[in-house]
């Protein structure tokens, strides 16, 4: 009797092992468009409505939390902004500057082409977080936007502070949004003040650690400067993101570092880990934008490591 | 050792529904607060917490199904959760099994023990998946951050378990025990503190 009941326990660990381990391997090696995705999918298109109903009902709940943790840091977060004010107030008084300088030049060499312009062929949809990851290694959000209100996969989510991530993934209410920190995401990205240029990867484990790799040799970003997106663009491979989107902010070089990887560490605008908001920057004509001629579909594209959806 | 209690329909219906529930709380609001700067992961504290209710095919079965719905539902590399949380089930429910534990504190330590599995194997899964993303000192400290977390909402869960499922399972002998002696005011004579010396001393003389 004791006997049948070991075996019958051992059957049933060693079935529950093999299947996760069946469906591990058939998942990895299956195409975006395999049944298992799809059966995922179908899942979300279940559940989104779900999460977004249980997202509502506990957001009270979450804001008190947060609302507790948000008062302990208030003091501090004070004074660091207040410093911050006084120097971007110095900033924009030399960015105006800059702007008048600039508007004179481009009428002189006739430039059309400017990162509004770029900008403009986007048109942003606002979707509310609805889910995210409890994982260090899958850092990604719900949206209750999906292809019905155009979103598609790859394009680009921002908040109110700056990039957030790429949509990954979507059905018809609802997106999943892959985070800057996510170990599969690179941002080309550009440090603003002396326009070196980089990849943006994460280190796993810290959301507010981002590290701009593969700078230009004798690079001289300093701590503090403001890293946007380059937008590159290129006869192979695009830049998902448009240009000029804020990512963060330099917090940490390193010479040494910086000579023997050629890396920075940026911190994000993007609260990350409190995301309430967030909009997906969809291309509502990106038919005509990709049929136009190259130099007229300058500055819109794809990531890094793939190509224009 | 104590036998693992049968699975019921009751049981069953109980845990499906306060899987799907779990789930979906764990990730539209327990995600999103941040409690010194990791969120709590309850998933492997409810695992281990039917395991240790429950028994070790019990507790393998939540683990397998609870995993599975969190990568559904996340849209995760799908058996990895699952892998993990059965593992977390069988073990906990196992350590019922062999060591029948009574301690009060228990599930602190249970919940941590599934906590740490649960974290670096989901690390080390992903490296042999083949993850290419430099592993700093924080990654550390975020596991051992989030451990902490869930440490310290152990108990509560436990006992949020143990109210939903304890109605489903067949009563525990050693509950029935205590319950009989309060009502019968005590197994024997000696088990009872406040027992008249004289009487004592005289049931030991016969």
């Amino acid at each position: 009797m004791y006997d049948k009941q070991v075996r019958r326990r051992r059957a049933i660990l060693a079935l529950l092992v093999g299947l996760s381990l069946i469906l591990l391997t058939a998942y990895f090696g299956e195409s975006i468009g395999g049944p298992l995705r799809t059966i995922q999918r179908g899942m979300l298109e279940v559940l989104s409505p779900i999460q977004e109903g249980a997202s509502r009902a506990l957001k009270p709940f979450h804001d008190l939390v947060n609302w507790v943790g948000d008062t302990f840091d208030a003091k501090d977060r004070a004074s660091r902004l207040e410093k911050e004010r006084d120097q971007l107030r110095k900033q924009v008084i030399g960015a105006q500057q800059a702007r008048t300088d600039n508007v004179q030049l481009k009428r002189m060499v006739d430039l059309n082409a400017s990162r509004d312009l770029a900008l403009s062929t986007y048109r942003p949809v606002t979707g509310r977080v609805i889910a995210r990851s409890p994982s260090l290694w899958f850092t990604t959000i719900t949206v209750d936007v999906g292809s019905s209100d155009g979103v598609r996969r790859n394009q680009p989510v921002l908040d109110g502070a700056g990039l957030v991530g790429k949509v990954t993934d979507t059905t018809a209410d609802a997106s999943i949004v892959t985070l800057i920190t996510d170990h599969s995401s690179g941002v080309s990205s550009t440090v603003q003040q002396n326009n070196d240029s980089g990849i943006l990867e994460t280190a796993a484990g810290n959301p507010n650690d981002l590290l701009l790799q593969f700078l230009p040799p004798k690079s001289t970003v300093k701590r503090g400067e403001t890293v946007v997106t380059s937008g590159t663009k290129s006869s192979r491979l695009d830049s998902l993101f448009p240009p000029g989107i804020p990512v963060g902010t330099v917090t940490k070089v390193d010479p040494e570092e910086l000579n023997l990887y050629q890396r920075v560490h940026v911190k994000p605008f993007a609260d990350l880990r409190r995301l309430n908001f967030v909009q997906v920057l969809t291309r509502p004509n990106a038919r005509v934008v990709a049929k136009a001629p190259a130099n007229q579909t300058a500055q819109a594209g794809a990531g890094p490591t793939s190509t224009t959806p | 050792m104590n036998p693992a209690p049968t699975i019921n329909v009751s049981l069953i219906l109980r845990l499906a529904i306060f899987g799907v529930v779990a789930v979906l709380v764990q990730i539209t609001a327990i995600s999103q607060i941040s409690l010194l700067g990791v969120s709590a992961d309850i998933t492997p504290l409810i695992v281990a917490s039917v395991g240790l209710l429950a028994g070790s095919v019990p507790g393998a079965i939540m683990g397998f199904a609870l995993g599975l719905f969190v990568d559904m539902a996340l849209l995760q590399t799908l058996g990895v959760s699952s892998l993990l949380l059965t593992g977390v089930g069988y073990g906990a429910g196992r350590f019922r099994e062999v060591r029948d534990p009574s301690n009060t504190l228990t599930p602190v330590a249970i919940g941590a023990a599934a906590t740490v599995i649960s974290q670096v194997g989901f690390s080390l899964i992903q490296f042999l998946l083949g993850v290419d993303a430099p592993v700093s000192f924080l990654l550390l400290r975020e596991i051992l951050f989030t451990v902490a977390v869930n440490t310290v909402i152990a108990l509560p869960v436990y006992a949020l378990v143990r109210r939903i499922v304890a109605p489903a399972l067949p009563e525990d002998p050693r509950r029935r025990r205590a319950r009989r002696a309060a009502v019968a005011g005590g197994l024997s004579p000696l088990s009872q503190p406040n027992a008249p010396r004289r009487r004592r001393r005289g049931l030991r003389a016969t």
